[in-house]
């Protein structure tokens, strides 16, 4: 048994580990008889890539790629490759992900299986928008070829299906042609939240990236920087050389904390303030600002942390979001890594994708106990009024009811549940 | 024959092989022979490096990793194809010492795994790289070959015997244009290791000690410990007085 956290590090069970490193084995190994879920880099923040006690199944030995044609951009690989490696190989040859979430550090699988999204959600949807096919293995060995052509009822229950469905083993990506590594980026600080939904209505055609940090703690709340790109064609230039540094311990008190978090997020907000404007950016800084940041998610102390991502349809969007401000503020609590941003006005691919047209909002709280899961219920109450649903790849609490009034169409998705797959979020939420 | 870096890989399939021919393979274009026991596994690693890399040429061979005749005809068969810059001997597999002293063959299997089989891939390829004057030999040692420790001494011995046979062959080439590098790596993430992660211990990542092999040979440099706080620890380790040493449970 070995012990096993996801990113918010909230917990740390026993697991049984078995690594899937050979394609030709997967079927023989995940037909054991016992269930489990595959686990890629661990990067969802609560327990839908756990099985406390149970198996899991590590994909990141299937890591190999199996063919990329440079004329149309189609990639073929295993479900372990991380992001990253496809960026790398990508970019220099004229090619790009899609969509991509904040960190590369994720698997295929697990992109797929969490249907992840970016920062340019209203442009180009989320990662299942450019899946072309997955590979799955099931529990009884029977091998599932799907895509928006093929199968695509399977298709539709594998993206966003939080890998209770099969083994994700391989999958086909349309990647996106692009110039080179650089965008053309702004930074624009604003003061409440009627300036960032002017901002982000106005970029909207015009911005292929929108996203904004909120300073959930300042007097009357809502303030923040706008920051938006697009890629851009500049020629060659020097890439920066990634500087990696790592959180070398765990603290023994969350460095986030009712203390800290003020003059943390004013000194922030007032550094990127004065660097408000044009600039150009590499992708890796633009997209994935934290992952120069090794195991970050130490800085939460010994007790972890809780991401709370909602999203509101744009309606109530302002007024749920200005709700949702005030109860953290009543709380005396907050959110260093706070972002709001809109979605696009499109429905995913995934029966159970989180992305759906209307503004989201995600925050991390350092896990104080009863005093977090209290402001969560208020917040909850909020989402729920306002007809959200809060994003499974982040969850480790929500109640039940607000799942399934979230998800719709949790029916339909349970009728293609491998038998053989139980996570810890699917015995919470679905009772298996 | 092109001017592609012309290398060869024996153990294609292990982690750490793997890695460093993906760290090869970027950003230039190579003449690449992949030797494994398993076509299947090869081709895997084969397929994956043409996508990373489509303007190398990349090869596979099976091949028998015991038989002295089966070694001999495998590496003359690939000397005939012209000169080798790069040899990485890179297999070996990690036995459980317990069985190792309760199961002959299974001791004797580890021992000839990695142990013997390296050394004599690499006396075959050392006659070809002594004609040319040209090339350099890379040896996968351990930490563990550097003294014997009761939790893995079969292991051990069997790097110790690569050890003591890649000093004996730098000494041999040494002043010539024949370099033999060794590597001793520390404790590494790989499927060969996945039981010691269990136990708990903090593992060096498979490309962390790829890069370290791929600078080494880089600059020829004649051992390397990777990661590099293995230098200093087993400097410890082996310097030890046996009356503390033998009170070690390690």
């Amino acid at each position: 048994m070995r012990i096993v956290s996801s990113w918010g590090r909230l917990n740390a069970h026993p697991h049984h580990v078995i690594g899937l490193n050979d394609p030709t084995k997967v079927k023989s190994l995940v037909s054991g008889g016992h269930s489990g879920v595959a686990h890629g880099m661990g990067r969802s923040y609560g327990d839908v890539c756990l099985n406390p006690n149970g198996v899991l199944w590590f994909t990141t030995g299937l890591d190999h790629f199996i063919s990329f044609d440079d004329n149309t951009g189609r990639l073929v690989c295993e479900a372990g490759v991380l992001l990253r490696d496809i960026q790398r190989l990508a970019i220099p040859r004229g090619w790009i992900l899609p969509v991509t979430p904040g960190t590369q550090l994720v698997t295929v699988g697990g992109a797929i299986a969490n249907d992840v999204h970016g920062k340019n959600h209203h442009f180009l949807g989320s990662f299942g928008d450019h899946v072309q096919r997955i590979k799955l293995i099931r529990t009884d060995g029977e091998t599932i070829e799907c895509g928006p052509q093929l199968q695509l009822n399977w298709f539709a229950a594998t993206v966003g299906g939080l890998g209770l469905t099969g083994v994700i083993v391989e999958a086909e990506i349309q990647l996106r042609r692009i110039a080179g590594p650089w965008l053309d980026t702004e930074t624009v600080p604003y003061a409440n939240l009627d300036e960032f939904f002017r901002l982000a209505d106005d970029s909207e055609s015009g911005w292929e990236h929108t996203v904004s940090w909120i300073d959930c703690v300042s007097g009357n709340g809502g303030r923040g920087l706008f920051m938006r790109g697009n890629p851009t064609d500049i020629g060659q230039r020097m890439e920066p050389k990634s500087r990696k540094l790592a959180m070398p311990i765990v603290p023994p008190v969350s460095l986030v904390n009712r203390l800290s978090l003020r003059p943390f997020n004013a000194a922030y907000y007032n550094l990127k303030k004065s660097k408000k404007g044009r600039a150009i950016a590499h992708y890796e800084s633009f997209f994935y600002p934290l992952d120069n940041l090794l195991e970050w998610n130490r800085m939460y102390g010994p007790k972890g942390f809780f991401q709370y991502q909602s999203v509101v349809p744009r309606e109530v969007g302002q007024d749920a979001v200005q709700a949702m401000l005030k109860e953290i503020a009543r709380s005396g609590d907050g959110s260093f890594l706070a972002v709001l941003k809109t979605f696009g006005n499109r429905h995913p691919v995934g029966m159970m994708s989180f992305p759906q047209p209307g503004v989201t909002l995600a925050l991390d709280f350092p896990n104080n106990g009863e005093r977090t899961l209290k402001l969560f219920e208020s917040m909850d109450a909020i989402v729920r009024e306002a007809g959200g649903r809060i994003y499974l790849a982040k969850d480790a609490r929500m109640p039940r009811d607000l799942f399934e009034v979230g998800y719709p169409r949790l029916n339909e998705f349970l009728k293609y549940r491998d038998p053989g797959i139980s996570s810890g979020l699917s015995r919470r939420l679905m009772g298996g | 024959m092109n001017n592609k870096k012309r290398i060869v890989i024996i153990g294609a399939t292990s982690a750490m092989a793997e890695h460093c021919a993906r760290l090869w393979a970027q950003g230039q274009s190579l003449d690449l022979t992949l030797v494994g026991r398993d076509a299947v596994r090869t081709e895997r690693i084969a397929v994956d490096l043409r996508v990373r890399s489509p303007q190398s040429d990349i090869h596979i061979i099976q091949a028998d990793f015991i038989d002295p005749a089966n070694i001999q005809t495998t590496v003359d068969g690939i000397a005939m194809q012209g000169a080798v810059d790069i040899v990485l001997i890179a297999h070996g597999s990690l036995p459980e010492q317990t069985n190792c002293q309760n199961d002959l063959q299974m001791c004797s299997d580890a021992l000839e795994i990695n142990g013997i089989s390296p050394v004599l891939f690499a006396e075959a390829f050392a006659k070809h790289m002594a004609k040319a004057n040209h090339g350099t030999l890379v040896l996968i040692g351990s930490v563990a070959g550097d003294r014997g420790r009761k939790s893995n001494y079969i292991y051990g011995s069997a790097k110790g015997l690569v050890t003591r046979y890649a000093q004996g062959l730098q000494h041999r080439f040494s002043g010539t244009g024949v370099k033999v590098v060794l590597v001793k790596p520390g404790p590494t993430d790989t499927p060969m290791t996945a039981h010691l992660k269990t136990q708990g211990s903090k593992l060096a990542s498979v490309e962390e000690v790829a890069q370290s092999i791929v600078d080494a040979v880089e600059r020829g440099q004649l051992t390397v410990y990777a990661p590099k706080k293995w230098k200093l620890i087993m400097f410890i380790i082996q310097h030890l007085p046996n009356i503390i040493f033998h009170k070690l449970n390690i």
